[in-house]
């Protein structure tokens, strides 16, 4: 995958900006290369390979593409749930300790070379990751306040009034109601569970977050719903998000940017909105002209 | 008298050795749950294989052996564990806390404080403090090793946002030397306290879970808890009806058909030594309103237009 011109350079050191041009922020995530095979009957069989973009701080990246298309081992790619088997992964990762000053980032850094417990330690403040079932993502048999709490216990908060209470204030955020705050996550709606991971999963205020067909199953109000919340979120936090979806209709409404992938290779990438209105590879023309309209 | 048809202690030479070995790792890293080669033994699992495996390895010749079932010197599993040891090795049992070298226990810390010249061995059902929690042996193994530890935390929080209060009672989860969370066997929580900074070296076996591990002797041991829901150890309103304690640990026995309770120290010798120091009780069951039946709120009101 070579077709990206322009592209800007993986080091986080730029060079000087022109005078009167907008100040570029540091890439915050960056593929090189990507690609992971699965070893089939003794043969590599590449889920997807070749992947390359860049990923800007509040910027929202769609992955499109039909199933199989490895759009999902990408995105495993990405969250280090996996190892690159080919090319790298990168991130700006912030210093470790609070005491100097939040943001203080280090550059880009191949997740590949991170330890274990760095990458842990990424996963559970830096970044989120939303599952396509919720219950994947939930712990299923504590509250919804626990789960919501979870990340900050993790993180050494050790007082029940305080978290409880931002608890709360999350629940509230992601418009659930506060009184079921003590309810085990079974007992909620699929849009409510779905909701409860996304209030989990923010918050450490995480700066990245990594979404794995996140309105999927639901029914098409409650879909509605999720991504008028999903858009605020994004906006209001200024979060940087990789979502992957099939429903092109997802990346028009969330993503500024897309790719569409196919048979594990991006076959095209751009703009959003010049990718869907005017899609320039033989299989984008396919998909966008297959989306139903009632 | 020893019975010769079986080695010293029962296992034989190597195997000691090698519970040996790993105790020794455990005691370098305290509250690190150490793999080894646990032994069929001639008792069933849950009977305390775990503990008579370290105990068979560390017993000698001069050692004073005692052995403890939920406080107590003469149920069951205590008097079998006993005489067990004294068949195959011939050394001297006691039940006298201050007399032994060796306490094997189950469920309980002596009330009498331990010396520096004791060691105290615990029976272990589940070493893993967060079983519960995460199902995954490999994962678990890794949180350890990260010391990712906030997983037991969201637990209590869910005791208090369920119960409004952390209402574990036993195997209270704690953390040693600030480094590895612990299960401290099901003793009472009670008991917590006396393991931090304890004089005496602290052994935990489990048999079927193939586990041991170790405190050593003046190790910090903390109970875990949040700001605002501080650890706090079961109190009663009541003292040992034989010797009139009441800072022991009492059981609760309800001794007739009207619900009435014989409150006693649920440690036999410290009891008995007690009474024979000339401390008497109450020496009577004491009649508690039964919470199952009418609400005492329900009857006052009556009671009130009566009078």
């Amino acid at each position: 995958m070579s077709a990206a011109p322009g592209r800007p350079q993986a080091s986080s050191h730029r060079s000087a900006q022109h005078e009167g041009t907008p100040v570029i922020p540091p890439v915050l995530l960056s593929a090189r290369r990507a690609g992971k095979a699965f070893v089939h009957q003794g043969q590599p069989r590449w889920a997807c390979r070749g992947v390359s973009f860049d990923l800007y701080p509040g910027e929202v990246l769609a992955v499109v593409g039909e199933s199989g298309s490895g759009k999902s081992t990408l995105l495993r790619l990405l969250a280090a749930r996996l190892a690159c088997d080919e090319g790298s992964v990168h991130y700006d990762v912030r210093a470790e300790s609070s005491e100097k000053s939040g943001n203080e980032s280090t550059g880009l850094v191949d997740l590949a070379e991170l330890s274990e417990a760095r990458l842990r330690w990424l996963a559970r403040t830096d970044w989120g990751f939303v599952e396509q079932h919720a219950r994947d993502g939930l712990r299923m048999n504590v509250s919804g306040g626990a789960n919501v709490g979870e990340r900050l216990m993790a993180l050494g908060a050790r007082h029940y009034g305080h978290l409880r209470s931002e608890a709360s204030s999350w629940m509230q955020r992601v418009e659930l109601d506060t009184g079921r705050i003590d309810d085990l996550p079974a007992t909620y709606s699929g849009g409510m569970q779905q909701r409860l991971q996304i209030a989990r999963n923010l918050v450490t205020h995480p700066r990245l977050v990594f979404m794995d067909e996140p309105t999927t199953g639901l029914d098409v109000s409650v879909q509605a719903r999720l991504l008028d919340l999903l858009r605020e979120l994004v906006d209001e936090l200024q979060l940087a998000a990789v979502v992957v979806t099939h429903d092109l209709a997802v990346a028009r409404l969330l993503a500024q940017r897309m790719l569409v992938m196919k048979d594990g290779q991006v076959v095209e990438q751009g703009l959003t909105d010049r990718v869907l209105d005017d899609p320039q590879h033989p299989y984008t023309q396919l998909l966008v002209s297959s989306v139903l309209t009632p | 008298m020893m019975d010769t048809h079986y080695n010293f202690a029962f296992l034989d030479e190597r195997t000691k050795k090698r519970i040996r070995r790993a105790l020794l790792k455990a005691v370098a890293v305290p509250g690190y749950q150490v793999p080894f080669g646990s032994r069929e033994m001639p008792f069933a699992y849950g009977w305390g294989t775990g503990g008579v495996q370290i105990t068979a390895s560390l017993i000698g010749l001069s050692d004073v052996l005692k052995v403890i079932d939920q406080g107590a010197d003469d149920t069951t599993n205590a008097v079998n564990i006993r005489r067990f040891f004294a068949r195959t090795t011939g050394v001297t049992t006691t039940e006298k806390t201050r007399e032994a070298t060796l306490i094997q226990t189950r469920h309980r810390i002596p009330e009498m404080p331990l010396t520096e010249s004791q060691i105290l061995v615990y029976q272990v059902p589940m070493p893993e403090p967060m079983s519960r929690l995460e199902p995954s042996r490999r994962e678990t193994i890794k949180m350890h090793a990260l010391s990712e530890y906030g997983l037991m935390h969201v637990r209590l929080y869910e005791d208090i946002a369920q119960l409004g209060a952390i209402s574990r009672a036993y195997d209270y989860p704690v953390m040693v030397n600030e480094r590895y969370l612990m299960s401290p066997s099901p003793i009472p929580k009670f008991d917590n306290p006396k393991m931090h900074m304890n004089p005496a070296l602290q052994l935990f076996g489990a048999g079927r879970e193939k586990r041991l591990y170790a405190i050593p002797p003046y190790t910090q041991v903390r109970s875990l808890d949040f700001e605002d829901h501080p650890f706090e150890v079961q109190r009663w309103d009541h003292a040992c009806a034989l010797c009139g304690a009441s800072e022991s640990y009492l059981d609760e026995m309800i001794v007739d058909d009207a619900g009435s309770r014989l409150f006693v120290c649920s440690d036999s010798d410290y009891c008995e030594e007690r009474r024979d120091a000339g401390h008497v009780g109450t020496q009577q069951a004491v009649t508690l309103h039964d919470a199952l039946a009418t609400p005492p709120e329900a009857v006052t009101p009556n009671e009130q237009e009566a009078a």
